[in-house]
This record gives C-alpha cells, structure tokens and sequence, in this order.
C-alpha cells in the first residue's frame, strides 16, 4: 500500500480555511492526506512536482448541479455528469431534485447514490425535494431523505410556494442540520416571461421577468428564516435587489446565504440580442440581468456577502434547445467552464484573489452544505484540484465530457485551467496537453497519471 | 448620404437592420408597383420561374392575402403552407418544417410565426430569402413600410411627421417595427397607452412615451391606433374595455386636438367601440383602405428587391 503514497513537492498550496498560501508539500494515501509540511521527507512515495504557476487546492464543489438521472437520460446521466464535474475541477457536486421521478423519497435518494458510486468519479450529495412533487402541498420524508444521504431540500426549478411551506421546511430542516434552498421567483410576476425585463426584452418582442420576481421571494425567505432560525440558502442569485435583502439579512444574524452562477456575474441581457439574437444558450431562469445587477453580482462576490459560485449545470438536449426562443426549455451547462471563466475574468483582472476564489468554489460550498472538504487536513479526504493558472483554454463544447453542449461561451478563449483533478487519492482527471508528461511523476510512470 | 440601389440582406427581418436609404428604396421601388396595380392586366413577369413560400404558423387573412396577390402580380409560382396551432402540437419542429421547405429549393419564404424570433432562426439555417410576415411580438416589417409609404403618399415626407402611435404597445410588433422605421426616418414618435402596456426602453428608441391621450394627439399629423386583444383583461392589463374607451378610444372629439388634416391609420383588424369610434374608422380623415390598398405594392417592392439581391449574392 505504501508504494501508492503521492508527494506533492514544494508545491503552491492555496486553502483558506487552513490559512495556507505558499509553498508545501502535500504526502497523500491511502485517500487521505496524510501529512502537510515543509521538507517532508520523500521514503517510498512517487514525488510530483509542479511548474511554478500550478496551484494545489481543496477540491472543488458544485451545489448546484442537474444531473438529470433518474429519468432524463437523454440529457445527463450520473456517469457523463460527473465526469464532466471531475474535467471541471469539481470533487463533489449536489444534485437537485427535479428527476423523473423527482428525489422525494429515500428510493431515489439511494439509486442517485448507487449510480454516483458505480460511476466513480465526484462525490455526488442528492438534495432532496421539500414538497412532493414539488407540488407545495405536502412535506417529503425529510428525515428519510437525510438518512439516505440527502444533504439538503429544494423545489428546485419552482420556487417553495408558500410562506407557510417554507416555515414549515426550516423548521423541520433544522433537526437535521439541513438548510432550506430556494429558487426564488414570485410565479404570479414571473408569468410567461423568458428574460429579463428591460430594454432588450421590449426590443426583441420577449416577454420580461423582472427582478423583483425574485428579490420579493428572497426578502420572504429572509425574514422567515429570522422567525424560525432555519438556513435558507438563496440559489442562483442574479437581481441587484436581492443582494441588497441578503445583505440586510446577513447584518441582523440571520442565517442567510447564497450563490451565484459564473454567467450571472458575467454576462448582461444584452447578450439574447447579439449574433443574430434569440441564441436559446442565453436562455435561463433566472435570466441574464441587466449590468448593474452583474456589476452587483461581482462586488457581492468581493465583500463576501454571496458565500459560493454555483454552475446551476442544467444539460439540455441539442433538439429541445433548438426551438423557439420562447419554447426552448430554460438553462445551460456549466460544470466545464466554470473555473477558466473565474480564473480569467476575476482573479487575473484583479477582481477577487485566488484565495478568495477558492473559498468561493470550495471552503464557501463545503460551508453552506455542511460538507466534508473544503479544507485539506491531515487525516482528512484527499479532496484536490490542481489549476494551470496560465494555460490558455478555449471552449469547445463539442469536446464537453456532459452529454450537454448548450453553453453561451463555446469559443471563447481564456486562461486558466483545471490541471487535474483527484478524488479520495485517486486521480479522476488528467489534462494532458496542460499538465505535460514532464511533470507526470517519477520513471515508474506513477503519479498523477491514471 | 449614400443611395441604395440594391437591398444589403437577403433577408428581410425587421426594420432593424434596414438604412434610411433602403428604406427610401423600397418605398420608391413600391411607387413604381402600385402603378403595375392600376393596369388593366394586373401582372408582370419580373418573378416569372421563381418559387415562394407562404409559411402561416399564425391565422392572418390580410397579410397573407397581400402577400400572395403580391407575388401573383410579380408572376411568382406560390404555395401556402398554414399550419394549424402550434409546429410542437404537430410534432415536428419549426426547423425541421424548414429543412423540409428548403430541399423543395423555394426561392423565397414569408414566414408568420407566433414566437418572436422565428423569422431569424429560419434565416440562420435556410438558403432561401427569408421575409418576416410578423414574429410574435417583436416586428412587422413591411407593415410598417406599408404604413411609412401610405404616409409619404399623404404627406409627401416622413421627416418631421409628427406620428402618435396608441393602444396595447408592449405587445405589438406593429409597433416596434413602426417606432424603429419612423425614428430612423426623422420622424417624431409619441407612443401612448395604458401604462401596464407601455414596453420599456422606450427613451432608448428615441420615442416619446405618454400616457395621456390628449398629449400625445396633440397636433399630431398621424394618428395609428392598435388593436387591444379582448385577452388583455386576464393578465391584468386592463380593467375593461369600457374604461379602455373611455380613456384611449379615439373620437371625432379627441382628434381636434391634432393638426387639421390629420390622418387616421390602424393595421387591422378593428375593434370598433374598443380603440376606435367608427365615426373615425369610416369618417375623411381614415387611410385605413389605402393602407391595405398599399400593402400589396410595397410587399411587391419588398419581393422584388430581395429577389435581385438574391441573384448578386449567390458567391
């Protein structure tokens, strides 16, 4: 067993939590990270080094994924999902629970945990629905849903319809230490909208949702959440409003947080209108607002009022996608740009440093579910992703491991990316053409190869 | 300023995408196509051979008979295609109706369709000249070059033109198409309506926006009134259409306001008693039957310009 004993050699180690930033040595086995220092000594472990501009982090986690099995193979299954988690950086992803049929019971619970397992790749955390059906009616078997692994509820894709629903949720939650998150829209100002209300949508003949569809719903949760002491977790945050109830909510103590998605703080409205218009990959829901709300976005993401950045990674099929802008079903991958589109556009404009980004994509996401990782310790998970800081990338949703191709930024150059990527010790992801055979380990070919 | 003597598309979209000089093209290639309208042997053969396409995914009777009458008097070979409902219900999709269209090689196809946006989906993928009959809520192109050449007839400019647009804005595409053209051809906008119908970024387009009537009419030497759809009363738009009259009808009393020879314009069809009196409708200062009259020679125009444009651009 020893002979599979890593040792990460003077390598830049990044990971808030533990208060780290420089250069370590990282000694993994067994799955775990068995020690973190300096001049650790070399015994019988493959030694890997890194070129200067690689960083080792925490692994990374998305809260907000759709995997999309059990029902819509068609679109994402656990295997293709995770594997395209994995090529993103992320060791662990949470799952939501609009599946068919819908994880409102432990039986689905525990078949998304079958096939996670059987797929080998991130860690998948189901969240289960908080309503049955998500109809709003009736409380799911929270605790069942807990006990078969759930780490969270939500209706998402609908909002938690009712102020007594999610009363009720948070304070039934809270035994678990589950938090309540919520897609907030109001449904009755949402209508029919496909975008957000503005100068665009009224050019381009689309009907507009504003955001005060979704800040009234955030300012409900918050002051429910006040009431009862639950956690509600705000998911994909896109209104500037609804910051500002976050905000207020985090200022009086209560347990308040949220996420935002990489295209919400980078890309305005303005985008359904441009290359001909009526792109649907600029299609989601919540929908691309206005640049106030994106520069808002970026600032909550400075000060640390928003606590994590989520893909909401929702794998549509090319057919569904290729309707009417105003048929076409709401969403878009994520999973496979999120961290060169955080590398490039935040942290090398100077806009958030590394570290922050890493208690954005880990520490933040680790937190607000109560996940193991986040941090890397001795004893604890070997959780890791490595980032090229400086490797260009330039996206081809072609090659996406997700059965999804529908993304807004296909083509686009930009640069950072993931290295590699290792779950529990085991290296799930290797980018070739950025890590080099050079750097690949010792002469008996181990390391970070697979 | 330049002087088109060809269309810049192959397509024609919306207005977006037009310059004042083509414009100007079309309505003056339309002149010459409404004197084809006055002969006794209604016909040329400038489109002898071509084929057109009248792809109607939405009940229109006036438009699609312009357009059909349109391409007979140019002596193109049509074929209407009226899909009943919705291309899902059908089960096949818009685009693949399309591909479909496309390898019977029409030369042209007028598209109608109740998605904004649908005109320019089709012209991403289809080889033919793809003319927007009217998508949604966003345009109506050649409703509104009929309706900027029934004015020029009128008024003999655009320019300066002081035009009052009225009634259920935010879901028109007559008037987005109509804002964009009359804007870019100097003309003066007032946009007036209920204001849970008054679309946003109207200040962007360069267009008034009012919510009092009498404002807006105010010496104005156009008055286009919009049909309000009976449905509006289910989204909350609009308590009745009682009070809608009383508030936004237009009556032989309120035109006073505008200049004396004011002229009265509606694309069709009228809700009489709803947004007009038909003492307005039927009475002297109504182009509302030229506008119909018109309609037929600038689609001719329109057909025309895109067909030579389609032969230049074949590299």
């Amino acid at each position: 067993m020893r002979s599979e004993r890593l040792l990460l050699k003077a390598v830049h180690l990044v990971d808030p939590a533990a208060s780290r930033n420089g250069e370590f040595d990282l000694l993994i086995g067994g799955g775990r990270v068995l020690k973190i220092g300096k001049d650790l000594p070399v015994e019988d472990a493959t030694v890997v080094e890194l070129p200067p501009s690689f960083v080792v982090v925490p692994g990374l986690i998305d809260i907000h994924v759709h995997l999309r099995e059990p029902g819509q193979e068609h679109k994402e299954t656990i295997a293709t999902g995770t594997a395209a988690a994995v090529a993103g950086g992320f060791t662990a992803v949470a799952c939501m629970p609009n599946t068919d049929p819908l994880n409102d019971q432990a039986s689905v619970t525990q078949f998304i945990v079958k096939k996670a397992a059987d797929a080998a790749l991130a860690r998948v955390y189901p969240i289960g629905a908080v309503s049955i059906g998500s109809r709003g009616e009736q409380l799911t078997e929270i605790g069942d849903l807990h006990a078969a692994g759930c780490v969270a509820i939500s209706d998402d894709g609908r909002p938690v319809q009712t102020a007594l629903l999610m009363r009720r949720a948070l304070e039934y939650a809270s035994m678990f230490k589950m938090p309540v998150i919520d897609h907030c829209e109001d449904p009755s100002l949402k209508t029919d909208g496909v975008m957000h209300e503005g100068a665009t949508a009224a050019m381009l003949g689309l009907r507009g949702i504003p955001g005060a569809a979704e800040s009234i719903m955030v300012e409900r949760d918050v002051s429910i959440a006040e009431l009862t002491g639950g956690h509600v977790h705000i998911a994909h945050m896109s209104a500037r409003q609804s910051l500002r109830a976050v905000r207020a909510g985090k200022e009086r103590g209560v347990a308040v947080t949220t996420e935002v998605t990489p295209h919400h703080f980078l890309l305005t409205d303005t985008a359904v209108a441009e290359h001909g218009g009526y792109d649907t990959n600029f299609k989601m829901n919540p929908p691309l607002r206005e640049a106030a709300d994106r520069d808002a976005m970026i600032e909550g993401l400075r000060d640390g009022s928003i606590d994590a950045i989520a893909t909401d990674h929702a794998p549509h099929h090319l057919d569904e996608k290729s309707l009417e802008f105003d048929r076409a079903p709401f969403g878009i991958v994520g999973l496979e740009t999120a961290v060169s589109l955080c590398l490039d556009r935040l942290v090398h404009p100077g806009l958030i440093s590394l570290n922050r980004l890493v208690e954005l994509l880990s520490t933040g996401p680790a937190r607000v579910l109560n996940l193991p990782g986040g941090t890397l310790v001795e004893g604890g998970p070997a959780d890791i992703t490595i980032l090229a800081l400086d490797a260009p990338v330039t996206v081809s949703a072609a090659a996406f491991h997700s059965k999804g191709k529908n993304t807004p930024f296909d083509g686009w150059t930009l640069k950072g990316a993931v290295a590699a990527t290792i779950v529990g010790g085991r290296v799930v992801f290797v980018n070739e053409p950025v890590l080099g055979r050079a750097s690949l380990g010792d002469s008996r070919g181990q390391g970070l190869s697979r | 300023m330049s002087t088109a003597t060809a269309l810049r598309s192959r397509h024609l979209l919306g207005i977006d995408g037009l310059e004042p000089d083509e414009i100007d093209l079309i309505l003056e290639t339309a002149s010459a196509m409404k004197e084809v309208g006055a002969r006794p042997i209604k016909k040329v053969p400038t489109l002898r051979g071509r084929t057109i396409i009248n792809l109607f995914f939405e009940p229109s009777t006036r438009t699609r008979m312009s357009f059909e009458l349109a391409e007979k008097r140019l002596s193109a070979d049509t074929l209407g295609m009226t899909v009943a409902g919705s291309s899902v219900s059908k089960g096949e999709t818009l685009l693949d109706t399309a591909r479909n269209l496309e390898a019977m090689s029409p030369d042209m196809i007028v598209v109608r369709h109740a998605s904004s946006g649908a005109a320019h989906q089709l012209a991403r993928i289809c080889h033919a000249s793809i003319i927007n009959a009217g998508d949604g809520m966003h345009e109506h192109p050649t409703q509104a070059l009929l309706d900027a050449f029934t004015m020029k007839e009128r008024k003999g400019r655009l320019a300066g033109l002081k035009v009052a647009i009225v009634g259920d804005l935010v879901h028109s595409r007559v008037f987005r198409s109509n804002a964009l053209l009359l804007t870019r051809m100097g003309a003066e906008v007032r946009a007036c309506g209920p204001a849970t119908l008054m679309p946003c970024g109207l200040d962007q387009l360069g267009v008034r926006a009012t919510c009092q009537m009498n404002e807006a009419i105010d010496g104005a030497d156009v008055v286009m009134m919009l049909r309000v759809q009976h449905e509006r009363m289910q989204g909350l738009f609009l308590p009745s259409l009682r009070e809608y009259f009383a508030l936004f009808g237009l009556t032989a009393e309120r035109l006073r306001h505008a200049a004396p020879d004011v002229i009265v314009m509606h694309p069709g069809p009228m809700n009489r008693g709803v947004e007009i009196d038909s003492e307005v409708a039927d009475g002297r200062w109504s182009v509302i039957l030229d506008q119909v009259a018109n309609g037929v020679a600038v689609r001719m125009a329109v057909l025309y310009l895109l067909a030579g444009e389609g032969e230049s651009s074949e590299k």
